[in-house]
């Protein structure tokens, strides 16, 4: 599409209307005031998500500090009697990694390491240039957010598993399996990028100028 | 259209629809950065605190320098000092010259204290001897280093693996005393050490000197046994069983039944000695082979003597103890025989050592200065002035060996010893062996000298009347036989004799039956003897 097309859209913003997300309520904005309410549920009305892109990198950065540890610490320690192994994730896709089980080392390599710093760095990319309100590749970027919004939960499954194999391991004294600080990290760092995807407004890659987005940032 | 139209235009016309309701003001203080800042922070904050305590809880790092190694893994070899772990092996890698391996270890905080110039490392492998299984745990969990602290202060970095592991650690007291050997026997490391049959120690180490003819052993005694060391104090060879037969007869030695599967080491202080003081650590002892040897008296000055004998000396070898009235004082050394062609005199030359102090005699306990050797003489002299004189004698009948005993006999003729030649031959009298020969000799000479023809002669002269005899003997058996074969038939069944004693005795039993009649009827009528039966016709 093209950007002229762009340009002629109507926006609610532009028009000063409010629509509740809560019970769909059309309300026109209250000009002046700090906050709108919906006047038929009090719902908060907002044009865009408050300080939508300080929020996105507040969390993405939280993400981005925890996901040094998650990758340097152990996930998993697993005791047997042959003595004690503490692994990373990138030690548990080189421990997997055989003729045979080379799929499941790819999922763990993919939902554990390529997804999340993937997903770090497409919000990244996502919030720089909505800041600078660039209008390059407009569709491409929403898509890129959907992607992410989609995905990202997935990362999860890599913390279930291994919360499953340490609550379903436990033939001690024989050999027993413990998640590691690693795993925390981990989970945090998925969490967060959740949060991070949750917190950026998507709309804001459509507003226009960038003077309408420094409104909301 | 126009509605359309109109629709369309309308956000543009009537900016101010009244069907739209206006939004709820609500004034509320806003604050320009927002509070989910905390987030990274917090992020930031638990990530240092993880980095920081990750680095605090690092230890120092060392290097040991292995010969091998074989079952060590990089990130899983761990050091263990009594079961605990005090680091983890992080590299293995090869030393420059590729002779040796160089292990670097992680150390675990506050282990600084083993990082001193006299600790040691060992790797610790299943290692399965005679005395004992150790490092069986090493089979599942894989080699190990271990670990000995030391008490320097001189802190150090750079380690080289001992090459076995100590026998002694964790602070086990004790005190180690090195034992001088010409032969290791059955000892090895952990090898037991026993005192009154009671393990006491074991073998630490052992190597060759270079000299390369003796042996260091190093023992360790524990506490509180070590006391019992003193440098009087025997050690010897308890290895296995000490299975030997000589001319004292079979004899078995053993400690315990461990010593006899894998050897063993025995002490023992002899007997009757003033309490002595404990010997010092790395005091130096001989090892000896047996218990006896251990305990022998030091065989101080052993001097060489010959002895001629114009026997045969079977069964006497060398080693053979010398004895005096039972009492061992010295061995025999040397045998061979010598030939005189001029008389063919054949004489067997015995070279033997005696030890005139093992005869109780103090020779040796004098002031310095007196002349040791001419004391020696004059005592044998002496003993062979009394009589005093060498035999061989069998110690053993059942294995035939033979000893050399010295003994009083009175009566033999007098002998002077040449001192001048060595070396000093000394008195010799026929062994108990050739007295035996002797009389088996004059034995068989008498036999021979019996008349034998004579006595067979008469023996077949007498052979031939008993024949004689025997045939008429035969003629007078025949004729008795039939005298009683005709006996038999006299008193056979059916001979008339018989039927007629028969009858006979058939009459008689009937006048019995009558008498005693008679007999009743006269009981009953006495005066019937007088006036006959009453009623009788008279």
């Amino acid at each position: 599409m093209s950007t002229a097309a762009v340009m002629s859209e109507i926006t609610a913003l532009q028009q000063g209307l409010h629509s509740c997300e809560t019970c769909g309520l059309l309300s026109r904005g209250a000009g002046g005031a700090d906050e709108a309410r919906c006047p038929r549920c009090d719902e908060e009305l907002e044009f865009r998500k408050k300080t939508s892109i300080q929020r996105t990198w507040a969390f993405l950065i939280a993400a981005a500090i925890c996901y040094i540890p998650a990758n340097l610490l152990p996930v998993l320690t697993t005791t047997t009697a042959a003595g004690s192994d503490s692994d990373t994730i990138m030690q548990g896709v080189v421990l997997l990694w055989s003729p045979t089980g080379w799929p499941l080392s790819l999922i763990v390599l993919f939902a554990s390491i390529m997804i999340p710093s993937a997903k770090i760095l497409a919000l990244a990319y996502l919030l720089v240039t909505t800041r600078r309100g660039s209008v390059e590749n407009r569709r491409q970027r929403i898509r890129m957010y959907r992607m992410v919004e989609f995905i990202g939960r997935w990362s999860m499954v890599d913390v279930f598993v291994d919360t499953f194999t340490a609550a379903l391991v436990q033939l001690q004294p024989l050999m027993w399996v413990k998640p590691a600080a690693g795993l925390f990290f981990f989970a945090a760092v998925v969490v967060l990028t959740m949060l991070a995807v949750e917190s950026f407004d998507p709309r804001l890659i459509w507003d226009a100028s960038g003077a309408q987005v420094a409104q909301h940032a | 259209m126009r509605a359309v139209r109109k629709w369309l235009s309308m956000p543009e016309n009537e900016p101010a629809t009244p069907a739209i309701p206006n939004a709820r003001a609500v004034t509320r203080r806003r604050t320009p950065i927002s509070l989910v800042w905390v987030i990274p922070i917090l992020a930031a904050i638990v990530g240092a605190w993880v980095a920081v305590t990750r680095v605090l809880s690092e230890g120092p790092k060392i290097t040991i320098v292995l010969d091998s190694a074989e079952g060590l893994e990089a990130g899983k070899t761990v050091i263990s000092y009594k079961g605990v772990a005090i680091g983890t092996i992080t590299r293995i890698r090869l030393s420059d010259d590729h002779l040796r391996v160089l292990a670097v270890a992680q150390m675990e905080p506050r282990t600084e204290d083993f990082l001193v110039d006299d600790s040691t490392f060992w790797v610790v492998r299943p290692r399965i001897s005679g005395a004992n299984v150790t490092g069986l745990g090493t089979l599942i969990s894989g080699a190990y280093i271990g670990a000995e602290i030391g008490h320097s202060t001189i802190h150090k970095t750079d380690f080289v693996a001992l090459e076995t592991p100590p026998v002694v650690t964790g602070g086990t007291t004790g005190r180690v005393f090195i034992l001088k050997t010409s032969d290791l026997g059955s000892l090895d490391t952990g090898t037991p050490l026993f005192y009154r049959r009671l393990q006491v120690g074991e073998v630490a180490s052992y190597e060759l000197d270079p000299d390369g003819n003796t042996l260091t052993v190093r023992i360790f005694v524990r506490a509180p046994y070590d006391k019992y060391v003193t440098p009087k104090t025997h050690f010897w060879q308890a290895s296995g069983i000490d299975l030997s037969l000589g001319a004292s007869g079979l004899s078995v030695q053993t400690q315990s039944l461990l010593s006899i599967l894998i050897g063993g080491v025995a002490f023992e202080t002899p007997a009757g000695q003033p309490m002595l003081a404990e010997a010092a650590p790395n005091t130096v002892f001989t090892l000896f082979d047996t218990h006896a040897a251990a305990l022998a008296p030091p065989s101080v000055g052993p001097q060489s003597y010959q002895l001629v004998f114009n026997e045969s000396v079977r069964g006497l070898e060398v080693g053979a103890p010398v004895e005096f009235r039972g009492i061992p004082i010295g061995e025999v050394t040397g045998i061979r025989a010598q030939v005189k062609l001029k008389n063919f005199e054949f004489s067997v030359p015995v070279t033997i050592q005696l030890d005139p102090q093992r005869l109780g005699v103090k020779v040796f306990n004098l002031k310095s200065g007196v002349d040791v050797e001419m004391l020696r003489r004059r005592l044998i002299d002496s003993l062979v002035a009394h009589g005093v004189r060498a035999q061989l004698r069998t110690g053993n009948l059942l294995t035939g060996a033979a000893l050399v005993a010295f003994d009083f006999f009175p009566g033999s003729p007098p002998v002077t010893i040449d001192w001048s030649q060595y070396p000093p031959r000394l008195p010799t009298i026929p062994g108990q062996l050739e007295e035996t020969e002797a009389n088996v000799v004059e034995i068989i000479n008498k036999i021979n000298r019996l008349p034998l023809k004579q006595i067979a002669d008469n023996l077949n002269k007498s052979l031939a009347d008993l024949d004689l005899t025997l045939q008429s003997t035969r003629a007078t058996m025949l004729s008795a036989h039939g005298t009683l074969d005709r006996a038999n038939g006299l008193i056979g069944s059916n001979s008339t004799q018989v039927q007629q004693l028969d009858s006979t005795l058939q009459e008689v039993s009937r006048a019995a039956r009558s008498i005693r009649v008679l007999t009743d009827y006269l009981d009953r009528h006495p005066e019937a003897l007088i006036r006959g039966k009453p009623g009788a016709p008279k």
